[in-house]
């Protein structure tokens, strides 16, 4: 039997999610270290592996909305992950918390609209647009593709949000010829190029493991 | 009294900041508080524990924030965001350098200036030591 794919995510859905994210992390996080002792301080994957982690341990048994799991995912990130991507990353999770508080379930829509309050609070708080080589590398074609099928008809969640993780590793990508222009990078100038941004690619990782999740491929333990 | 707050990756700097600044200027007692390196001793910030300074060191008069960089900043940012918005309205993040910007916050609010003017000493602070450094104008 094919696994069935989620239409809309409910509370439960979103701490799969945030588990989810975290195995991915944790799998890869030597991976994100790497790219980061290339153009920072080698520290990207070990810290998002504890924040992560933290964000797990903080998850409800039973959840009550997708805005509590994400405010409790954005204070553990804030609290625990020590470098710029705790900031980052906490903001983008409560952003997307206020956007959906008062909704039982995320549909297409809502997601994009959430994920779009994220970017916001990244953009704010990291002062970073587009081309800089960062997160928003990966967040922005992300969104894009979220909207670009956010007016279609049913079953459009799994078919966007898998256009959106192949958007972020697209995303992710393109930031190796980029030169840095915010982060600890930027201080590297033109050493910058030729290397992944480590926060698109733990992004990426982050919207793989929605993708993962709405395609009903990984169930709630993950 | 304007309160102040020491953010850093690094706990050690903190405090050698705050040791420096005490003895540089004794005799003041505006309340100093620290958020600096993480629990298991490893470089990085704590939103959270920046919130804590921030409150501790309020006494209702407001509070001079002076950040290391990079994330220092943004973690204080992200703290101004989670404080309650009365006390986070009386707290001014300072964009000076750490040391020349802590001695200048610190003699603002020992001597009885409000917030905001501790803050603009301690952005003013690195201008002063370029005009330091670049000794009296030609005659």
């Amino acid at each position: 039997m094919s696994p069935t794919a989620l239409t809309e995510l409910d509370a439960g859905d979103t701490a799969a999610w945030i588990r989810r994210a975290a195995r991915l992390i944790a799998v890869r996080a030597d991976e994100l270290t790497a790219l980061d002792a290339a153009i920072g301080d080698a520290d990207h994957g070990a810290n998002m592996k504890r924040g992560m982690n933290a964000a797990v341990e903080a998850l409800p048994d039973a959840p009550e909305a997708p805005a509590a799991v994400l405010k409790q995912t954005a204070m553990a990130l804030i609290s625990k992950v020590g470098g710029a991507a705790g900031p980052l990353y906490g903001t983008f999770f409560l952003r997307m918390s206020t956007a959906l508080a008062g909704r039982q379930t995320i549909d297409t829509a809502a997601l994009a609209d959430a994920v779009a309050a994220g970017i916001g609070g990244i953009v704010q708080r990291g002062n970073a647009e587009t081309g800089d080589k960062t997160m928003l590398d990966a967040w922005s074609p992300a969104l894009q593709a979220l909207r670009d099928r956010s007016g279609e008809a049913e079953g459009t969640l799994a078919r966007a949000v898998a256009a959106a993780a192949d958007a972020a590793a697209a995303g992710r990508d393109a930031t190796e010829p980029m030169l840095a222009k915010k982060g600890r990078a930027s201080y590297l100038g033109e050493r910058s190029i030729g290397h992944i941004d480590p926060g698109a690619a733990s992004t990426a990782l982050i919207m793989q493991a929605l993708a993962d999740v709405v395609s009903g491929r990984v169930t709630g333990e993950a | 009294m304007t309160g102040i707050v020491v953010v850093s990756h690094s706990r050690p700097l903190a405090d050698a900041a705050v040791t420096l600044v005490r003895g540089l200027i004794p005799g003041l007692e505006a309340p100093l508080e620290v958020a600096a390196g993480l629990p298991d001793g490893t470089l990085g910030t704590d939103a959270t524990e920046i919130m804590a300074a921030i409150e501790a060191a309020d006494d209702g008069t407001g509070v001079v924030v002076l950040a290391d960089l990079g994330s220092g900043v943004l973690a204080a940012q992200t703290a101004l965001e989670l404080l309650d918005p009365e006390l986070a309205a009386r707290v001014h993040l300072s964009g000076g350098a750490l040391v020349e910007g802590l001695v200048a916050a610190y003699a603002a609010a020992g001597t009885g200036k409000d917030p905001v003017a501790a803050r603009a000493d301690a952005d003013a602070a690195a201008s002063l030591k370029l005009r330091q450094v670049a000794g009296p104008p030609p005659p």
